[in-house]
């Protein structure tokens, strides 16, 4: 288990000051002059030896992103922007670090524009996280008062640090939506190529990162790229915030090491699950998007990125929503179709119908409504959306229902079977 | 993807406040000369709070004072749910109902929304001092089920609690925001498992 002179966020539950004096306090703001001073090819290599993958759900290197954008700033500006979306269901982390330890995201913003050559940064806050955004912007405003940020600031890198007001769509949190969203637009996202770090923001060479990704370079920065990489396993390493809900005694947040085994993460942190761990059904363990694993895989699986591809689901945004046996697996489900239909942003055809195709399937199968080849049918429509649309939320929407479709088939075919007053077949 | 249209019952006018504003032109002030656009969603917000729900004229206001076309501003009124298109009650109870608050019993924070505020979604009550709407997953999922009312979220409720938070609004009362069992916010109510040693 993690201890506590190794959490990054030790602020998380905002039981102490969020203010700068706080946050100093908690040691953020502390020599970041001189993390700046030794320049940005070496932030890039520390990032990179950190391990450090992205936190907003695709896992993808975040030293290895920051080293896509220009090497030279040359007659356009470049940007970060910073991910605060946060609306993958089930995940609530980013809204911690925004209102309890916001200093650890202005901070880290600071010293990843400069690794990047950038002297602006905007955080897209999702609308409805209003009181988040007074709160990020009170530190925002602590930081140019102190003279941490801003023209002439005494870390040496000229740095304007905006709060964006977003708006409440699931899809704005996909990278070119945002962008499209920022500028004042629809949040459609963007055919890719071009890649933001080429053609971004404003047409600028543009980074988009997560808040939980950009909150914890400082302190990966001080306490040293190997004091980061020794948690987890290779290639999955670090600390990272966990948010447990669903079907367990005391849901909550927490920030524990990487590759904990997912049963430990809830016994240890979250009281265990209702009724005890052989009530458990099921675990969406990184998000709506990461497909369903069922109790015996829950038993064993260790909560990183390469062990949950391994059974076919994902880390995404470490997100675990815990279903016990009285749950209604197929109304689950339904429902999370439900968000995915009303979500689309309707650009993609396989997307804007298939979404609301699967979502009324699944209500009728709820009901036992429906033949046995309609769930075939089922997943040959997931296999038609995957692959086959602008943006990965049409895997996002499919993946679910892939996940229920694998470990969940019998009792969909049981309510079938029910319904129409016929016994269940034969499983071959 | 649903369809949404401008309300049929339009004010004939609308001017932002002397406070709305001074936002209004903190907003407008973060981008880059030319980008003013980038405010577009900000400007609709502030005008919601203060009218309560998005009218043609506001998108008329907001058009020429960011140099954009109308229909680019009412593209984007109507892509984000979060702008009411049509008038709705003083307060707006915005009950999640996405599967983790689902699990957690959303449905009864829903029953008490119909027997209170009425039988359907964006129905005002009798003493239009509220109506409710279904919203999808709010960022909260932990400290499930959860509602929204104005700026604040209400959260780890039951049929009773949201009951009694009703009651106060009604009574002209802010009730405090935040977690209703008694935590402070995303912890463990059992107790602390982690960051005790750094309490002080
Ligand atoms: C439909 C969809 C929704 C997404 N929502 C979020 C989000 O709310 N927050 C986030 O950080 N990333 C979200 N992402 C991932 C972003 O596109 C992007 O990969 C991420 O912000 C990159 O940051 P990272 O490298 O630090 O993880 C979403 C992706 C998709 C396809
Ligand atoms: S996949 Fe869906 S959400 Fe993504 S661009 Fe296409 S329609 Fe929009
Ligand atoms: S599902 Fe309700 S807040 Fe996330």
């Amino acid at each position: 288990m993690l201890s506590d002179k190794d959490r990054i966020f030790t602020n998380l539950y905002g039981l102490k000051d969020p203010g700068l004096a706080g946050a100093r306090a908690r040691g953020q703001w502390d020599g970041t002059k001189a993390i700046l001073e030794k320049g940005q090819d070496w932030i890039i290599d520390q990032m990179k030896k950190s391990g450090l993958r992205g936190r907003g759900g695709a896992g993808f290197p975040t030293g290895m992103k920051w080293s896509f954008m220009p090497k030279e700033l040359k007659d356009r500006p470049h940007y970060l922007v910073v991910n605060a979306d946060e609306s993958e269901p089930g995940t609530c982390k980013d809204r911690d670090i925004m209102r309890h330890d916001p200093h650890t995201l202005v901070e880290g913003c600071l010293v990843a524009s400069f690794a990047m050559r950038a002297h602006a940064c905007y955080i897209y806050v999702r609308g409805e996280f209003i009181r988040e955004r007074e709160a990020l912007q009170r530190a925002v405003d602590e930081a140019y008062e102190a003279k941490l940020i801003g023209k002439d600031n005494i870390n040496g890198w000229d740095f304007d640090l905006y709060v964006h007001h977003g708006a409440g769509a699931y899809i704005c949190g996909e990278e070119t939506a945002l962008l499209e969203s920022l500028e004042g637009k629809k949040g459609q996202p963007r055919m890719k190529p071009p890649f933001p770090a080429n053609v971004g923001l404003y047409g600028c060479p543009t980074t988009v990162n997560n808040v939980e990704s950009i909150a914890v370079v400082p302190t990966i920065l001080r306490r040293g790229a190997e004091w980061f990489a020794g948690f987890g396993r290779p290639n999955n390493t670090g600390t990272k915030v966990f948010c447990i809900s669903g079907h367990v005694n005391n849901p909550c947040n927490v920030e524990e090491e990487m590759s904990i085994p997912l049963r430990e993460l809830i016994e240890r942190h979250a009281g265990g699950v209702r009724g005890g761990w052989d009530n458990l059904m099921a675990v969406i363990p990184g998000g709506s998007s990461m497909p369903v694993l069922p109790k015996d895989t829950c038993d064993t699986i260790l909560m990183d990125f390469d062990s949950l591809v391994a059974v076919k689901s994902g880390l995404g945004t470490a997100a675990v929503v815990v279903m016990d046996k009285s749950t209604d697996i197929i109304k689950a489900f339904a429902r999370l179709a439900y968000f995915y239909r009303h979500e689309s942003c309707g650009q993609c055809t396989p997307c804007r119908e298939g979404t609301g195709w699967m979502w009324r399937v699944l209500t009728r199968f709820q009901k036992g409504d429906g033949d046995l080849a309609d769930i075939d049918l089922l997943q040959e429509v997931t296999k038609q959306i995957e692959g086959h649309t602008i943006c990965a939320f049409g895997e996002g929407a499919s993946w679910p229902v892939q996940g229920l479709l694998r470990h969940f088939r019998p009792e969909i075919e049981r309510r079938i079977a029910e319904r129409k007053g016929t016994a269940p077949m034969a499983a071959e | 993807m649903s369809a949404r249209r401008l309300h049929q019952e339009q004010p004939a006018s609308f001017a932002y406040s002397a406070e709305s504003k001074a936002r209004v032109d903190r907003e407008i002030a973060k981008y880059p000369p030319g980008r003013q656009a980038s405010a577009v969603i900000a400007l609709l917000w502030i005008g919601q709070e203060q009218y309560g729900w998005v009218t043609k004229p506001m998108i008329e206001a907001i058009a020429s004072l960011l140099g954009m076309a109308y229909i680019r501003v009412l593209e984007v009124a109507t892509f984000y749910t979060m702008f009411n298109l049509a008038p709705e009650g003083r307060h707006l109870v915005q009950v999640c109902t996405t599967t983790p608050c689902w699990l957690r019993g959303s449905d009864d924070i829903v029953a008490v929304c119909k027997k209170q505020i009425a039988d359907t979604q964006h129905t005002i009550s009798k003493d239009g001092k509220f109506s409710w709407m279904e919203v999808e997953c709010l960022g909260a999922c932990v400290n499930a089920p959860m509602l929204q009312i104005g700026r604040d979220f209400y959260e780890d409720l039951d049929g009773p609690k949201t009951e009694a938070i009703l009651d106060a609004f009604r009574r002209g009362e802010t009730p405090k925001p935040g977690p209703q069992n008694g935590r402070h916010s995303s912890e463990p109510i059992g107790g602390l498992t982690s960051l005790k040693e750094t309490q002080s």
